[in-house]
């Protein structure tokens, strides 16, 4: 009875009343109204990122729409420009994120060489502080970024800080935009702290990407070498979906960790992440599954759609891995193609040097610069491969399984249940015992100890069908998430596949009188 | 240079410019090539079978024509290496491009030794040329003797005559040119090759992620999981197109610049193949001069005459070079001009019509509800 108020954090001091019932999700049952910022300034706002299989009319309109998503307004399904939300979910920052994202691709990739680590990240930055200073900030909760990875200190001991941006117009923030430096541990810690919590249980917990020893290690020595580069981007690129992720679930959103990640100057140093090592997660949640096998008492499923569900999420992720596989391929063969290329643009010009015909010498250097470009879109082709299909389907293979963990929570609260029911029996029994044995000084333990578990019978008998309920609407949400995810991940993706196609159309363009002009 | 010559001319019946070979087929380990030239009076066509054995008779007939005067210094045309079904690695690596795309660069190749024969002045003119084109029995059965021009029959010691200094600037520098584009050809052949190999590899990955996305369709009323799969419907025709893309890049890239590159390597090594012979016949030429300085009275009148006669084929040999350097030097621009004016037509076009799929892809994308 007592423990369902432990969920709902205090209000931060400055927010009005939470109205709506403690008792449910955030994301509560849609008809209801919203969550717990109802009162806030934009009450259409509040609902963004919310799973409401009713009541989708109350996803806000966009203002975030980056360049490339503002002819998408045409396709609303229920009056709101909902759908191409990028926000929701993966995105929650469309110019930021994935303007910024454009920049890299349009740009040189994940620079090659020695140039500063921060040029492709150093780009949202200066969107980011574009973005803020727009007017209407009031349609969006909360925007997260993670940028300007600085590497701190040296040898073994040094590490890379982030910096992490927020813009929201929640009133439980102390302004509307500041921003912090983390390290990767931060997360690490945050996401531990949010796994623990009771209150939580049932929720999808988005992980964090996992340690990287190998990788870790190339940055501690050098940040310049392309694959410190890369490691690097990819890593800041994860943390910031993690986040965007948890920004954009309403009850994590609540949550007093998580603000005060975005928000302290200062965080106590998080030391017990030695979980989360090695292939960690997944690992950890697989063993949590074994263990919820091991145990004695077998839950006998009276709702069937949990079986099901959990039979499709396991199906799901075996399916992921599989085109994860093929995406992983198909990004090694880019990058071959991008070192052919160039080594065969040099052969090119050499060709071109020692030819004697001036026309004729003059296209074949011509040509070897077109390779040259070519071998630049080749690059940031294998990136957006990479950095949208590859992490997308690993994105999403975590949190699978971290769907899973969730439903193993559910079973565990279960068992805890039917433990406790258990142990009230033999109270009672003993009870009786002492009855019939007559010994009254005894009694009062025995009929305190009654009470007490009694008690632990009702609460744990709430908490799971409470979880239940969680996830059950964490999967309806999730899903839904997940199918416009992925949508608006594609628009990217043949965004950039199309101006490539563009540019190359003008490389061969101009390459043509050229080619022509050889006497 | 024609004077003493026994008249091996005779007039060709067909059109050199446009013969064709238009088809291979597989008939066990042999592969068969058919033949197509136009008759030159009248309309009419000569379809023929030929295996590779029939263009190599043809190649040593060329080669073996020792009464042509200054016949070394002929640039002969490249004939490309055998193909055969179910070639060795080694094998198919020689062959380059000319190895991939089910053998029609092969076939090119071969089109463009047989166009280039019948529009030589000399070589034209054999008759074996007109048997090969126009006769309805394969004529490589009968086997030719095999001759100085085989390379196989040049001794290791004759190679090193390969950097024996010129006596003639003209060609001094031809020699050199020639050395670096020799290498600089066969190299950007190569490397041409693993680009296009890189490609190639790339569609099928594309093919590959396609199939697997459809492995990701849930059959089910449910909206959400339909949505899903309508996404995973969608992109597995994306990358289908990507496939379709790709593997028209590839293959571009080989019919075009690759087929160029090669053409450009191989004919490099036919002019070296010529200037090698007349260096070897500079050096007889020494040899023979100080034989007849140094030669006893007794000896002295024969060594001379062998000196003139070496001197006088020699000279006959320098005077078709020229031309052959010539000519050679204008045709091999003409047909890297027209690779590389092919190549870019159809990457532009290629690149267009996939652009407009990429845009159609997202167009459809975007108005997904």
């Amino acid at each position: 009875m007592a423990a369902s108020s432990d969920r709902i954090p205090p209000p931060f001091p400055d927010t009005e009343e939470p109205g709506a019932g403690p008792g449910d999700m955030a994301d509560g049952d849609s008809d209801e109204g919203e969550d717990i910022f109802v009162n806030n300034r934009n009450p259409v706002a509040v609902s963004r990122g919310v799973s409401q299989p009713g009541n989708v009319n109350a996803e806000p309109p966009d203002v975030f729409r980056g360049g490339e998503e503002a002819s998408s307004t045409t396709n609303k399904s229920n009056g709101v420009h909902s759908d191409d939300d990028n926000d929701l979910f993966a995105e929650a920052h469309v110019k930021s994120g994935s303007s910024a994202r454009k920049e890299l691709s349009t740009s040189s990739g994940p620079p090659p060489s020695s140039s500063s680590t921060q040029s492709p990240a150093a780009m949202q930055p200066t969107s980011l502080e574009q973005l803020v200073g727009e007017e209407d900030m009031d349609a969006f909760d909360v925007d997260v970024a993670v940028t300007n990875p600085e590497k701190v200190g040296d040898g073994m001991n040094a590490y890379v800080a982030y910096k992490v941006s927020t813009r929201t117009s929640l009133a439980m923030f102390r302004s509307k935009a500041f921003s912090v430096r983390r390290r990767y541990s931060d997360f690490l810690g945050l996401y531990e702290k949010l796994s623990v919590k009771q209150s939580l249980h049932g929720c999808i917990i988005p992980p964090p990407p996992e340690k990287s020893v190998v990788g870790m290690t190339k940055v501690k020595v050098g940040m310049d070498d392309p694959s410190s580069v890369e490691f690097v981007e990819r890593r800041r690129a994860a943390l910031e979906r993690y986040l965007q992720r948890v920004v954009s679930h309403p009850s994590l959103l609540q949550d007093p960790d998580v603000r005060d990640f975005l928000e302290r100057e200062e965080l106590p140093r998080a030391v017990s992440t030695q979980a989360l090592s090695g292939a960690g997660f997944l690992k950890m949640i697989n063993k949590a599954s074994d263990a919820v096998n091991k145990m004695t008492i077998k839950m006998n499923e009276s709702d069937t759609w949990f079986e099901d569900k959990f039979q499709e999420v396991e199906n799901e992720e075996q399916q992921l891995r599989k085109l994860q596989a093929v995406v992983d391929s198909l990004v090694n063969h880019r990058k071959e193609l991008c070192g052919s290329t160039a080594v065969f643009a040099k052969s090119m010009a050499m060709l071109g040097n020692s030819e004697d015909n001036t026309a004729l010498s003059r296209a074949l250097s011509q040509l070897a610069e077109v390779e040259d470009k070519m071998e630049q879109l080749h690059q940031e082709q294998a990136a957006s491969d990479f950095f949208i299909f590859a992490e997308l389907l690993a994105d999403y293979i975590r949190l699978l399984g971290a769907m899973r963990g969730c439903f193993d929570q559910r079973v565990r609260a279960w068992q805890r249940w039917q433990e406790a029911q258990s142990t009230l029996q033999k109270k009672r029994e003993a009870e009786a015992k002492l009855l019939w044995a007559n010994k009254p000084d005894k009694l009062q333990q025995a009929k305190d100890d009654i009470t007490e578990w009694e008690a632990r019978v009702t609460q744990y008998e709430r908490d799971f069908d409470r979880i239940g309920m969680t996830v059950r609407k964490e999967v309806l949400r999730f899903e839904k998430e997940k199918a416009k995810d992925f949508r608006s991940q594609i628009v990217k993706y043949l965004d950039a596949m199309l101006q490539s196609q563009q540019r190359l159309m003008k490389f061969w363009e101009a390459f043509l009188p050229e080619a022509k002009a050889i006497a | 240079m024609m004077e003493e010559v026994n008249e091996v001319t005779s007039s060709l019946s067909v059109h050199g410019h446009n013969i064709k070979v238009t088809e291979v087929l597989k008939d066990g380990d042999t592969l068969t090539f058919l033949v197509v030239s136009q008759k030159l009076s009248g309309t009419g066509e000569y379809h023929v079978d030929r295996t590779y054995d029939d263009f190599e008779w043809l190649q040593q007939h060329l080669f073996s024509q020792e009464d042509v005067p200054g016949i070394q210094g002929v640039i002969f045309p490249s004939l490309p290496a055998k193909a055969q079904v179910n070639a060795s690695a080694k094998a198919m690596k020689q062959l380059g491009f000319l190895g991939l795309g089910e053998w029609l660069p092969y076939c090119k190749a071969l089109e463009s030794f047989l166009r280039q024969i019948v529009a030589h002045s000399i070589l034209g003119k054999n008759k074996a040329v007109e048997i090969l084109l126009t006769s309805s029995d394969p004529p490589g059965r009968q086997r030719v003797k095999k001759n100085i021009f085989n390379r196989l029959s040049q001794a290791v010691e004759e190679r090193r005559k390969e950097g024996h200094k010129d006596v003639d600037e003209f060609f001094q520098s031809e020699r050199v040119r020639n050395l670096v584009l020799t290498g600089c050809a066969k190299t950007a052949a190569e490397r041409f090759l693993d680009v296009v190999q890189s490609e190639q590899k790339i569609a099928v990955a594309c093919g590959h992620f396609s199939a697997s996305l459809h492995l990701c369709v849930e059959p089910g009323e449910d909206p959400d999981k339909q949505a899903f799969s309508k996404v995973c419907v969608k992109l597995s025709e994306v990358f289908d197109s990507m496939k379709k893309n790709m593997t028209s890049v590839a293959e571009n890239n080989m019919n075009t610049l690759g087929l160029g590159l090669d053409m450009e390597s191989r004919c490099q090594e036919a002019e070296k193949e010529m200037l090698f012979r007349r260096t070897c016949k500079l050096v007889e030429l020494e040899t023979a001069r100080r034989n007849a300085e140094k030669a006893k009275p007794l000896k002295k009148a024969a060594m001379e005459e062998e000196k003139k006669a070496a001197e006088t084929e020699f000279d006959h040999i320098c005077g078709v070079a020229k031309q052959e350097v010539a000519r050679f030097k204008a045709a091999r621009v003409e047909m890297l001009q027209q690779a590389l004016v092919q190549w870019c037509e159809k990457q532009l076009l290629t690149a267009k019509e996939t652009a407009d799929q990429f845009n159609q892809h997202l167009q459809a994308f975007r108005g997904m509800a």
